[in-house]
């Protein structure tokens, strides 16, 4: 008799714990404005990541098409993985000093962990981390960048 | 006819053949490309053999290669839920071999970045294994949840899973000024949302029916097998470094080290849903008392470790993690080894999961919460 009435009993307890948890999603079923998902591609246009997001290494250029890049290679040295090649090209400028100056500042974005590690060694600050993370592209060919602009030229007072 | 039917069930001879069963290497819940040859008996699991290598990545080699401060990253991708205990853990290492002491308020941070990926990391854990279990709302809850820690983390680390937040000497980035606010409000939404849990699984009949007395592991047979973390200490096995060989600000701190009893499935669960609430209280401590000062020491351009053999340990999400490094005194590491916690624990399962169904497997599998990067580095 005891057998039973527990064998019963314990079909209760059972549905119970099953209502029990189905209260818990009856009850984000009836409140969906508690959890709502961003609709993605549709707040592109609103859509803000945080300051510190890693998307990508961009160099920022000023008004007057200038960059901070002095073209010393630390950035190169200290990528853990090779993303990043200076090519610098040497020129003589008006006092007739030669001097070492980039050329080409070429990140290859497709082999980039976003480590943060070449924007912190950079002594000028020339490099920082762009918050653009639609790296989807048809081709590995548009994964490399050139990150200083064509006819771009290191700002004045850059300590080199 | 009774009589046949009697002998048919008392002896072997309605025994089928047996058969080899490939789990894995693309299974759903071995959560990554483990394959596991299961020999079955009908439904009856009598061994489980695990082969590894899949998504090996040569992380030990290629550090060698590399300079202390760029090895650290690649620990992230090795258990990418604890990337900031193992970056810690790398850090640490270097920093004991060069007898340097960090700023007490980078101890803080480091610990509380800790926590909140405990956190995260078990947030996930409870939300897969309850996939693999059958309960696909869990799946979305802890999913839901979990996006408030990462959004800490994005703001502060500057990313959500692959951190590389510690570097030697300190952190990367100082805290975010809203970092603060933001810790405090996520500890009281969740501890709002942790009963949910429970309500939503752990309360749950067919939940428990299959987990409760499910492979079972003994405390010998942890300690025999070296399984670390919750899986371990749900055996009985008091094994927190956190507690035993107290590393950041852990000494500062009073916490409980959950030890369990009976080491099933079920113990491992509530075992874990405990860790998430002494989380909450070890961040709790921590989170209003951060010490003014910087946030990193400045270290040479080029660090180089003395000649010597270091080793530093640290508990991930998963059990506990060492790193040993070996230095000829050069810019790069002789050899780096990692201990990770995973490929003790998965070893285990073999030991366990005999005479058991191979849906008891899934079970033992998901409470035994294996990262699979981590298991083969
Ligand atoms: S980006 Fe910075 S570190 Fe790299 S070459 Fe230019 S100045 Fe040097
Ligand atoms: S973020 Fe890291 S991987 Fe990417 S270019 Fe900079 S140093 Fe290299």
């Amino acid at each position: 008799m005891k057998s039973t009435f527990n064998y019963i009993a314990e079909i209760f307890k059972a549905i119970w714990s099953l209502l029990t948890g189905m209260k818990v999603t009856a009850k984000y079923f009836f409140t969906p404005w508690n959890n709502v998902t961003q609709q993605y591609p549709e707040n592109r246009d609103t859509l803000v990541m945080f300051d510190r997001f890693r998307g990508e290494v961009i160099m920022p250029h000023d008004e007057k098409n200038e960059h901070k890049c002095t073209g010393c290679g630390i950035c190169e040295i200290n990528c853990p993985n090779g993303s990043i090649e200076i090519i610098s090209k040497s020129i003589v400028n008006e006092e007739g000093k030669k001097k070492r100056i980039i050329d080409q500042h070429i990140y290859h974005l497709a082999m980039c962990t976003f480590c943060n590690l070449c924007i912190k060694s950079c002594p000028s600050d020339a490099i920082v981390m762009g918050q653009n993370f639609e790296h989807a592209y048809w081709d590995r060919v548009s994964m490399t960048k050139v990150l200083n602009r064509p006819g771009s030229k290191i700002m004045e007072g850059v300590k080199e | 006819m009774a009589e046949i039917i009697e002998k048919l069930i008392t002896t072997d001879e309605i025994k089928t053949d047996e058969y080899l069963v490939n789990m894995g290497p693309q299974h759903p819940s071995t959560h990554g490309v483990l394959r596991l040859l299961v020999k079955l008996e009908g439904e009856i699991v009598h061994n489980v053999e695990p082969h590894i290598g899949y998504i090996h990545s040569g992380i030990e080699k290629m550090s060698e290669a590399l300079s202390y401060p760029q090895i650290i990253h690649l620990t992230d991708r090795m258990d990418y839920l604890s990337a900031h205990m193992n970056n810690e853990a790398v850090c640490l290492c270097i920093e004991d071999a060069l007898q340097v002491q960090v700023p007490e308020r980078v101890k803080y941070i480091r610990t509380i970045i800790d926590e909140l990926q405990r956190l995260a990391s078990h947030q996930l854990w409870w939300c897969a294994s309850g996939m693999d279990l059958g309960a696909l709302t869990a799946f979305f809850y802890g999913l839901r949840d979990r996006e408030d820690i990462l959004d800490i983390f994005e703001e502060t680390c500057g990313a959500r899973l692959t951190l590389n937040y510690s570097v030697p000497g300190g952190v990367m980035f100082d805290i975010h000024p809203n970092f603060q606010a933001k810790v405090k409000a996520f500890i009281k939404k969740f501890r709002k949302i942790l009963p949910e849990y429970d309500k939503l699984l752990t309360g749950n009949i067919i939940f428990q029916n299959r987990t409760k007395g499910v492979g079972i592991l003994s405390k010998e047979d942890a300690i025999a097998y070296g399984v670390t973390g919750p899986t371990g200490r749900a055996s009985g096995f008091s094994c927190d470094v956190r507690k035993h060989h107290p590393y950041s600000a852990y000494p500062y701190i009073k916490f409980d080290e959950k030890v369990g009893t009976d080491g099933d499935c079920f113990m491992r669960w509530k075992l874990r849903m405990d860790e998430m609430r002494e989380s909450l209280n070890i961040i709790e401590q921590l989170i209003d008392n951060i010490p003014e000062g910087d946030y990193a020491l400045k270290m040479k351009g080029v660090i180089k470790l003395p000649e010597g053999e270091f080793y530093q340990r640290v508990e991930t999400a998963r059990g506990e993690f060492g790193v040993y490094i070996v230095s000829d005194g050069k810019k790069n590491p002789y050899r780096v080894k990692y201990r990770s916690p995973g490929f003790s624990n998965l070893f285990a399962i073999n030991h366990i999961a005999k005479k058991w169904k191979i849906a008891d497997l899934v079970a033992i599998m998901a409470t035994f919460d294996l990262v699979i990067p981590d298991i083969d580095r």
